[in-house]
């Protein structure tokens, strides 16, 4: 049996810099940061009292409020993001065969507040145990698959992938194989996350992962800056539609790209820190690369995990050196979590979409607030600070890593026919 | 229309999304609009929060129509 080729034929994106895919993709490549003071709660008391959140964002534009309010965000988030890549993808609704088609999403946590709403109502009505039926329902974290299913009646494979902040590139890692393997032709895959909420921040504060450069929210989220001091909290997710190439091309879809390889790893070191010379990095670009059936040099741009956390940033960067050798040199890098801070489960799939338009518009993305070099990071990587470039791309990878040491690598090519 | 009865409409207008001028005596929760279980489970508790009561189980599986619902609650609640 031949395997067969996935291309993505619709794009939708809800993202700290844009509720659409085409404005966050003209903010991501003007530099714009989605950093600000937090809304979402009285973060006063807390060491982080800013965040990259949604914008503007009125739900019952997209969802009437009886269904919506059975949702958490994170699945809201799923729903409007996928609204738009089902849109995009343009799919007859008399043809498709919704028992082939899929839904695999990816989320890190699933419904905190909705979890922490339910919780905090019993510790403050008496502990009386009067949970809302819809309480389960909404805070699991596949409801959002499974809404987004019985939004489109999609029959196919259907479960969301957990992987902290990988989990949306293995739910495109998961989508691309069952498509390969012919299992269905056409799979919503993508993730979302809403964890600016208490618990969230409170619970990422403990950890000493976030930014407390309070004074400055849209400068905090700085990957390979000297002076970095951890990533900043980002929301919203992204839909990419996954299909089978003849499939698109039976029915004259538009497509944007073709994904090519997937590699996954684990660091089997520690369950928060990242290897420090970045093994668990390193083999998961490798597998990609050779799933993808190519060499190093082909890759051209890399959109790297790059969280700003003094730790995270280097071991990320020592593991492109030693994977591609003097060809780390020639490629274009950067971090978009510099403008949309980091949206955990949800990363990947923004971050895949951001790899899919550099394709289209052979354009770079920057990694904006780049003030101070670090002597750590060597000056001959081309970090794309600051500054948008225009460069040929033909193959675009994307690099996720998760606490519990989970890494994930996806690989697009420029589609060619 | 009882103090009560007004409360009750409000709440299945506000919890199921449906007009006022749906929400009659004889309308059942789950035939006529459109709650599925949860909904009516849910129901139930907005009543109970909303009229500081208990309503047992067996007697809430009584519950089906908003006249159900109003007459439970005008004789029961103090």
């Amino acid at each position: 049996m031949s395997f067969k080729r996935v291309v993505i034929t619709g794009m939708g994106a809800l993202t700290p810099i844009g509720n659409d895919v085409s404005t966050f993709w003209t903010n991501l490549v003007a530099g714009v940061s989605g950093a600000a003071p937090i809304t979402h709660f009285d973060a006063e008391k807390f060491r982080t009292r800013f965040a990259c959140e949604i914008k503007g964002l009125d739900i019952n534009n997209y969802i009437p409020r009886q269904e919506a309010r059975k949702m958490d965000p994170f699945a809201q988030y799923a729903v409007i993001a996928a609204d738009e890549a089902m849109k995009d993808a343009g799919f007859d609704a008399d043809t498709l065969d919704l028992d082939k088609a899929g839904v695999i999403w990816g989320t890190g946590i699933g419904g905190l507040k909705t979890f922490e709403e339910e919780v905090m109502n019993y510790a403050t009505n008496g502990n009386i145990p009067r949970f809302n039926p819809f309480f389960i329902p909404k805070m699991i974290v596949d409801s959002a698959s499974g809404v987004l299913s019985i939004r489109y009646g999609f029959r196919g494979p259907n479960f969301i992938t957990v992987s902290a902040c990988a989990s949306a590139t293995n739910a495109m890692i998961d989508a691309f194989n069952y498509i390969k393997l012919g299992m269905m032709n056409v799979c919503i895959s993508g993730g979302s996350e809403a964890a600016i909420t208490i618990a969230g921040v409170g619970g990422f504060n403990a950890l000493k992962a976030l930014s407390e450069r309070n004074d400055s929210p849209e400068t905090a989220s700085r990957p390979y800056d000297k002076d970095r001091d951890g990533f900043v909290l980002g929301e919203g997710g992204a839909a990419l539609i996954l299909e089978e190439l003849e499939h698109a091309k039976a029915r004259g879809a538009k497509i944007y790209a073709e994904m090519t390889g997937a590699g996954m790893s684990s660091d089997a070191y520690h369950i928060t820190a990242p290897h420090p010379d970045g093994l668990g990095a390193h083999i998961v670009m490798k597998n990609a690369v050779e799933n993808a059936g190519l060499q190093p040099e082909d890759i051209d741009y890399i959109n790297t995990h790059g969280t700003s956390t003094p730790i995270g940033d280097p071991q990320e960067i020592k593991a492109i050196e030693k994977y591609f050798g003097e060809h780390a040199y020639n490629m274009g890098i950067s971090s978009t979590k510099s403008m949309t801070g980091h949206l955990l489960g949800g990363a990947g799939a923004i971050e895949a979409a951001a790899c899919i338009m550099a394709i289209r518009d052979q354009i770079v993305p920057p990694t904006i607030n780049h003030f101070t070099d670090d002597p750590g990071i060597n000056p001959r990587l081309n970090l794309t600070f600051n500054k948008a470039e225009k460069r040929k791309i033909n193959y675009a990878l994307s690099n996720t890593f998760g606490f519990g040491g989970h890494n994930a690598s996806v690989i697009f090519k420029k589609y060619e026919g | 229309m009882s103090a009560i009865e007004e409360r009750v409409k409000q709440i299945i207008v506000e919890k199921l999304g449906v007009e006022e001028s749906e929400v009659t005596p004889e309308a059942n929760f789950q035939n006529d609009l459109g709650a599925d279980s949860l909904d009516t489970v849910e129901l139930i508790m907005e009543f109970e929060k909303e009229f500081n009561l208990s309503i047992p189980d067996d007697q809430a599986e009584n519950i089906g129509t908003v006249g159900q619902a109003v007459a439970y609650l005008e004789e029961n609640v103090k």
